[in-house]
C-alpha cells in the first residue's frame, strides 16, 4: 500500500509513530509526481531538492520534540496563487512567469510552522479565472478519474494532485467555487471557509472581497485539521478576523440527530443533472437516516448571483491586476515604443484570454457613467443575497445541495461559451458572495464514472456545522480512489 | 443582443485597463461583453431601491496599525524582480 | 474695455508627520538610497496588502477640527485607478465617497488687511506617490518608491478666492494650522505641501463660473503666484479673442514661467473609483473624537497670549516668533536653556532673519539647534565674547550648526580679559602714536577713539571695549 493513498492526518500519524519518515514520506510524494505528472500536469513548479532537504530539518524538529502536530512531515502543494518565498509564484499566467516573491504568504507561513513540507506549487486557471484550469499558460490540468475531462477550476492543479494522490493534500483558493467545483469533479473534500477565517496576505488577489483560502484533502477530518492550521487572525490582512475559537476538529462526530437541513428548491431545477441529483438526494437521505431534519425550501435571488458575481469580481480583478506592467516584476514586452505602449504591449502578451476579457468588463463597469447602473447594482444585490441566507440560517443549521450542476465536462467543451461555464458555479457563487463557508465532498459517481461533489453550506462562523453534518455522511461510504491513484499503488 | 460594444468602446476601456487587442481578439471580445452585459442586465430585473450597497459582508471596523518603523532597508527584496533596474530604481521609459 | 474677475480653488497636498507610511510600517524619512524605504505593500508586490496607520487619522482629524470641518464619523477608502509608473499598484488608495472631513473654512487676512473666509470643501486621507528620476540624456526614468505610501491629506477648498494674494494668505493660514498641530512640517520646496491651482474667469458683475484649469507643479509661493498671473492672463486672452478655455490639466514650468497641457490620448482621466475592498471602515465615536480634541496643541493665538504673560517679551516679538511654528518651537526651546527671553527672540528676529534672508532659506530650512544658540547667548552674557564676534559665531552656528564654545575656544576669539595683557598692549599702542597721545592730553579727548581702536586691532578683536577705554583712560592721565 502506498503511503500517498493515505490521508494527511493518517500519514502524519505513522510518522510520529516512527513507522515513516518525513524523508520516506517526501519521498514517496515525488516520486508519485515524477510518475503522474505527464499525464496529469497539475504541478507548475515542483521543488525536490528544497522538499528534501526541508524533509531532513522537520525530522530533527519531529525528533527532538520541536514539532508534535498532527501534519507534521507530511507533504503538501499550494495552489500556485499563494506565495512562497524563494519559489516561482505564476498564478499560472505567462505575466509573472519568473516572479520569485521575497515573502510567503500567511496561509503557507501558517502551515509551515506546522511542520508541512511544500513539494511545489499547483496549476490553475490563469489568476484564478476559470472553472476548468484550461486557461493556465503551463497547459491544461486533466482530470485524474479520466484524462479527457477537465479536473475542474480554478484550483484543478491542487484538486487533480489530491486526487491523483502526488501529495497528502493541497491549499486552494475560492472566489466562486475555486475550490469546491474542482473538488466535487475530482471526487476530493475542499472546504471554503468564512471570509476572513483564513489571511489572504500574500494571496495574489482576483477579487479581494469574495477570494478565500482553503484546505483540498482526501477527507473531511483533514480539511478540519488543515484548517485549525492555517487559520489565523493576521494584522497584515484588515479584512481577517479574530474568531472566538479555531477549534474545528472537536465537530468530527457522527451526530447529526436533530440537526436542520434545508434543501433549497432553487438549486434542483433546469439545468442540473439527473444523476448529481440522485446522488445528492441521496446523500440527504443518509443524512436523515442519522436523525437529521431535512426540508425543502425557497432560498430565491439564486439566477442573480452569477451575474452580480461577475460585475463584482471582474471590476476588483481590473484594479487588482493593474499592476502586472512589466516595471516592478513579471514579464516586460522586449520591444516598445515609450511607456503607454510598453504597458499595452506587456499586458497583452502576457495575460490570456480570458483574463483580458474580464479586465475589460471590469474596467467597463467602473467606468464614468456606468459605476451605478452596474457596480452599485451588483452590490445591492449582494445584499440581498446575504438577507436571503440569512433568513434561511434562521431556520437550518446547513444548507444542502449539490457543489456543481454535472460532472467533469470534457476538455474544450467549456471555453468556447462563457456564459456556460459560468453558469456552472450557479450553486458555488452565493456562498462567496454572502462570505459564507462552503464545503464540497465525494457523494457518488455519474455512468461515465466522473465523481459527484456534494456541497454543505453554513451560516458565518459555523463551518464546525457543516464539517459535522460532512462527517456524519462521510461514515456511510468508503473513499473512492481515482484511477490514476490506483495506478502506482500496483 | 441588447448590448453592442463598438470599436470605440474596445479602445476607450484599452485605454483605462492597458490593453491592445488585434483583429480577431478584438472582435471576440466585442462579442463576449457584449453578451456578458446582457446577462448582466438580468440584475435590472430585482428592485434595489431600498438596498444599500454592501461592500464588506461583515461590520469590521477600525483595524489600524500603531505607527511604529519595524521594516529595514528593503531595496534587495523590492527590486530583486525587477525586469530592468539601474542605481536602486525601476528603469521605465522616459515620462517627461 | 471688460473687467475680469478671477475665481481659484485650491487642492493642497500635505505630508503628514507620522513615523511610517500610510499603510505599511515602512519608515517616512527623507533621504536614503532610492527604495530602501520600501516593502512589498509600498511597492504593490502581489498579495501584499495594505493596514491603515491610526496616527493618519488623527491627524487628518486633527486638521478638521482645527478649520472648522465636519469630522465623517463613518468613512472608508475607495480606490483611485490610473496607470503611471511612480503608482506601484497602477491604483491609488485615496476617498471619494466618505472623505475623513468635510465643509470647513478657515478666515484670512490679506496683507491690505481684509478679512474673508475661505471655505474647505473636504480633507481627504491618502498615499503619495513615488518619485521619478529623470535622465536628462536618456531615454529613461527611474523609479523610487520610497515615498510611495506616504500619508496625505489633500485639502480641497471652495472656489473662494479672487486673487494671488488670497491664494498666499490662504496657504499661509493654512501651514500654520498644520504646522501648530504637528501634523506636517509643510515645506513647499520639498514637497511636502503642494498646492495645485484651479482657476477660472468671469466677467464681473457675472455669477455663472467659466471653465476652470487645474495648475500643478507649484513649488513655491512665488510660482503659486506668478502661475496665477500668468494663467488669469492666457485664460483672458482666449476669451477676448473669442476663443474658449479647455478644462485641462496644465504644468507650471516656473524657469520659463509658462505652462503646458498635460494632454495625452492615453491619459482618459476616468479613474473608475471603488470602495477599496482590502480595507474596512474608520468609525470615529464621539469618545474618540473628545480625545482628539483635548489633545490638540495650543495654536496660535492662546500661544501668542502666553508668550507675552510668560515671558514679558514685546507684543511686536510675539507676533513674529509666534508666526512660524519652527520658529516659536526654537524659541521656547532655548529660552528654557538659557531663560534670557528676550535675548532669544533677538537673535531669531534680527540675525535669524537676517541670514534667512541673505540665504534665500524659509524659516523651515532652519538646522540650527537651540542648545547652541543658548550657549552663544550665555557667551555674551558672560562677557566671554563682545557683541561682533558673537554675530560672526552666530553666522557659523546658522551654517553649521557648530558648537559656538569649543568654536571661540579653537579660533581664540575670548575677549582678552586679563588686565595685564591688555595694558602692556595699550602700552604699546600708546608707544608707537605719540601724537594722538599728546593730542589727548592737550584735550583733543576724541584721539581716545582712535587710540581704542588700534588696540582692538591688536587684540584681533578680542578685547572688551569697556576695557580697553578704562584702561587707556587711566595711562593717558
Amino acid at each position: 500500500m502506498s503511503l500517498m493513498s493515505l490521508t494527511a492526518v493518517e500519514l502524519g500519524k505513522k510518522i510520529k509513530a516512527k513507522e515513516v519518515s518525513v524523508e520516506e514520506a517526501v519521498q514517496a510524494a515525488l516520486d508519485a509526481i515524477a510518475e503522474k505528472e505527464d499525464k496529469v500536469n497539475s504541478f507548475v513548479t515542483v521543488d525536490a531538492e528544497k522538499a528534501l532537504e526541508r524533509a531532513g530539518q522537520i525530522q530533527k524538529d519531529i525528533d527532538n520534540g520541536v514539532l508534535s502536530g498532527p501534519l507534521a512531515g507530511v507533504p503538501v502543494a499550494i495552489k500556485d496563487n499563494m506565495c512562497t518565498k524563494g519559489m516561482l509564484t505564476t498564478c499560472s499566467s505567462k505575466i509573472l512567469g519568473n516572479f520569485v516573491p521575497p515573502y510567503t504568504a500567511e496561509a503557507v507561513r501558517n502551515l509551515e510552522k506546522a511542520g508541512a513540507v511544500i513539494l511545489g506549487k499547483t496549476n490553475m486557471d490563469e489568476f484564478a479565472m476559470g472553472s476548468t484550469t484550461e486557461t493556465s499558460f503551463y497547459g491544461a490540468t486533466k482530470n485524474p478519474w479520466n484524462p479527457e475531462h477537465v479536473p475542474g477550476g480554478s484550483s484543478g492543479g491542487s484538486c487533480a494532485a489530491v486526487a491523483a494522490e502526488e501529495c497528502s493534500y493541497a491549499l486552494g483558493s475560492d472566489t466562486g467555487g475555486s475550490i469546491r467545483q474542482p473538488s466535487s469533479f475530482c471526487g476530493v473534500t475542499g472546504l471554503k471557509p468564512t471570509y476572513g477565517t483564513v489571511s489572504r496576505y500574500g494571496l495574489i488577489a482576483y477579487g479581494s472581497s469574495l477570494d478565500q483560502i482553503g484546505p483540498i484533502a482526501k477527507d473531511v477530518t483533514d480539511c478540519a485539521v488543515i484548517l485549525e492550521a492555517i487559520a489565523s487572525h493576521d494584522k497584515k490582512d484588515s479584512t481577517s478576523i479574530g474568531r472566538d475559537s479555531y477549534d474545528f476538529t472537536s465537530a468530527l462526530t457522527d451526530d447529526v440527530a436533530g440537526m436542520k437541513i434545508g434543501i433549497p428548491r432553487d438549486y434542483f431545477g433546469e439545468g442540473l443533472g439527473t444523476e448529481v441529483r440522485d446522488a445528492v438526494l441521496a446523500a440527504a437521505g443518509e443524512l436523515k437516516k442519522k436523525g437529521a431534519i431535512v426540508e425543502e425550501f425557497d432560498l430565491s435571488l439564486v439566477e442573480y448571483a452569477i451575474p452580480a458575481y461577475y460585475v463584482i469580481a471582474c471590476a476588483e480583478a481590473s484594479s487588482n491586476l493593474a499592476r502586472f506592467d512589466g516595471v516592478k516584476y513579471g514579464y516586460r514586452t522586449e520591444e516598445f515604443e515609450g511607456l503607454h505602449h510598453m504597458y499595452k504591449k506587456t499586458r497583452s502578451e502576457g495575460f490570456g484570454t480570458e483574463v483580458k476579457r474580464r479586465i475589460m468588463l471590469g474596467s467597463f463597469v467602473l467606468s464614468s457613467g456606468y459605476y451605478d447602473a452596474y457596480y452599485l447594482k451588483a452590490l445591492r444585490t449582494k445584499a440581498l443575497i446575504k438577507q436571503a441566507f440569512d433568513r434561511a440560517f434562521e431556520k437550518y443549521d446547513v444548507i444542502l445541495g449539490p457543489a456543481a450542476p454535472t460532472t467533469a465536462p470534457r476538455l474544450g467543451d467549456s471555453l468556447s461559451d462563457p456564459i456556460k461555464m459560468y453558469l456552472g458555479d450557479i450553486y458555488t457563487i452565493s456562498v462567496n458572495l454572502a462570505g459564507l463557508p462552503g464545503i464540497s465532498l465525494p457523494c457518488g459517481t455519474d455512468a461515465k464514472g466522473l465523481p459527484i461533489g456534494l456541497q454543505l453550506i453554513g451560516d458565518c462562523f459555523e463551518e464546525k456545522k457543516i464539517l459535522r453534518a460532512a462527517y456524519a455522511f462521510e461514515q456511510t461510504r468508503e473513499y473512492a480512489h481515482s484511477p490514476l491513484a490506483a495506478d502506482v499503488m500496483l | 443582443m441588447a448590448n453592442i460594444i463598438s470599436d470605440e468602446t474596445i479602445e476607450y476601456v484599452g485605454i483605462l485597463a492597458k490593453l491592445e487587442l488585434d483583429g480577431q481578439e478584438r472582435e471576440r471580445a466585442k462579442k463576449d461583453i457584449g453578451e456578458m452585459l446582457d446577462y448582466i442586465d438580468k440584475l435590472n430585473e430585482l428592485d434595489t431601491s431600498d438596498v444599500e450597497p454592501m461592500s464588506h459582508v461583515f461590520p469590521v471596523h477600525n483595524v489600524f496599525r500603531e505607527d511604529v518603523v519595524k521594516n529595514g532597508d528593503g531595496r534587495k527584496q523590492t527590486l530583486s524582480n525587477a525586469p530592468d533596474s539601474r542605481e536602486d530604481g525601476f528603469v521605465v521609459p522616459k515620462t517627461i | 474695455m471688460k473687467q475680469f474677475e478671477t475665481v481659484i480653488g485650491l487642492e493642497v497636498h500635505v505630508e503628514l508627520a507620522t513615523k511610517t507610511k500610510i499603510f505599511c510600517s515602512c519608515s517616512t524619512a527623507f533621504g536614503g538610497q532610492p527604495n530602501s524605504h520600501t516593502c512589498p505593500v509600498c511597492t504593490g508586490m502581489p498579495g501584499s496588502l495594505p493596514v491603515l496607520n491610526k496616527q493618519v487619522v488623527e491627524y487628518a482629524v486633527a486638521v478638521g477640527l482645527a478649520t472648522n470641518c465636519k469630522i465623517t464619523q463613518y468613512c472608508k477608502f475607495d480606490r483611485k485607478n490610473y496607470f503611471y509608473p511612480d503608482n506601484p499598484q497602477n491604483y491609488q488608495i485615496s476617498q471619494l465617497y466618505l472623505p475623513i472631513c468635510r465643509d470647513g473654512g478657515i478666515e484670512i487676512e490679506t496683507e491690505d488687511g481684509v478679512k474673508k473666509t475661505i471655505g474647505i470643501h473636504e480633507i481627504h486621507m491618502e498615499e503619495d506617490a513615488g518619485k521619478l528620476i529623470h535622465d536628462e540624456r536618456g531615454e529613461n526614468s527611474l523609479v523610487d518608491f520610497n515615498r510611495s505610501g506616504v500619508p496625505l491629506i489633500e485639502i480641497v477648498s471652495e472656489p473662494d478666492m479672487r486673487s494671488a494674494d488670497e491664494v498666499i494668505a490662504y496657504l499661509e493660514k493654512l501651514r500654520l494650522i498644520i504646522q501648530y498641530l504637528g501634523a506636517s512640517d509643510c515645506k513647499l520646496q520639498e514637497g511636502s505641501m503642494r498646492a495645485d491651482v484651479n482657476l477660472s474667469v468671469r466677467e464681473s458683475g457675472t455669477m455663472e463660473l467659466g471653465t476652470r484649469t487645474e495648475m500643478k507643479n507649484l513649488n513655491s509661493f512665488k510660482a503659486i503666484r506668478r502661475a496665477i498671473e500668468a494663467e488669469r492672463q492666457r485664460q483672458i486672452d482666449l476669451i477676448e479673442a473669442g476663443k474658449e478655455v479647455v478644462q485641462e490639466t496644465r504644468r507650471w514650468d516656473d524657469a520659463k514661467e509658462y505652462s503646458y497641457a498635460m494632454r495625452s490620448k492615453e491619459d482618459a482621466q476616468d479613474y473608475r473609483y471603488f470602495p477599496e475592498p482590502d480595507l474596512v471602515p474608520v468609525i470615529i465615536s464621539d469618545e474618540w473624537l473628545q480625545e482628539i480634541r483635548e489633545r490638540q496643541p495650543e495654536l496660535r493665538t492662546e500661544k501668542l497670549e502666553r508668550y507675552k504673560r510668560e515671558f514679558h517679551i514685546p507684543d511686536y516679538d510675539a507676533e513674529l516668533i509666534t508666526s512660524n511654528k519652527k520658529l516659536a518651537d526654537i524659541f521656547e526651546a532655548t529660552t528654557a536653556i538659557c531663560h534670557l527671553p528676550k535675548k532669544v527672540s533677538n537673535w531669531l528676529m534680527v540675525e535669524t532673519m537676517r541670514l534667512l534672508k541673505e540665504h534665500e532659506m524659509e524659516i523651515e530650512e532652519i538646522t540650527f539647534s537651540p542648545e547652541n544658540l543658548a550657549k552663544l547667548i550665555q557667551l555674551t552674557e558672560d562677557s566671554a565674547i563682545n557683541s561682533t564676534v558673537a554675530k560672526e559665531v552666530f553666522e557659523k552656528i546658522f551654517e553649521q550648526d557648530i558648537d559656538p564654545e569649543k568654536y571661540v575656544e579653537e579660533h581664540g576669539l575670548k575677549t582678552v580679559s586679563d588686565d595685564g595683557a591688555l595694558r602692556s598692549t595699550i602700552e604699546k599702542v600708546m608707544e608707537e602714536n605719540p601724537q594722538s597721545v599728546e593730542d589727548y592730553r592737550k584735550g583733543k579727548k576724541k584721539a581716545i577713539g582712535f587710540l581704542v581702536g588700534q588696540t582692538m586691532k591688536a587684540m584681533q578683536g578680542k578685547a572688551d571695549p569697556g576695557m580697553v577705554n578704562k584702561i587707556l583712560t587711566e595711562l593717558l592721565q
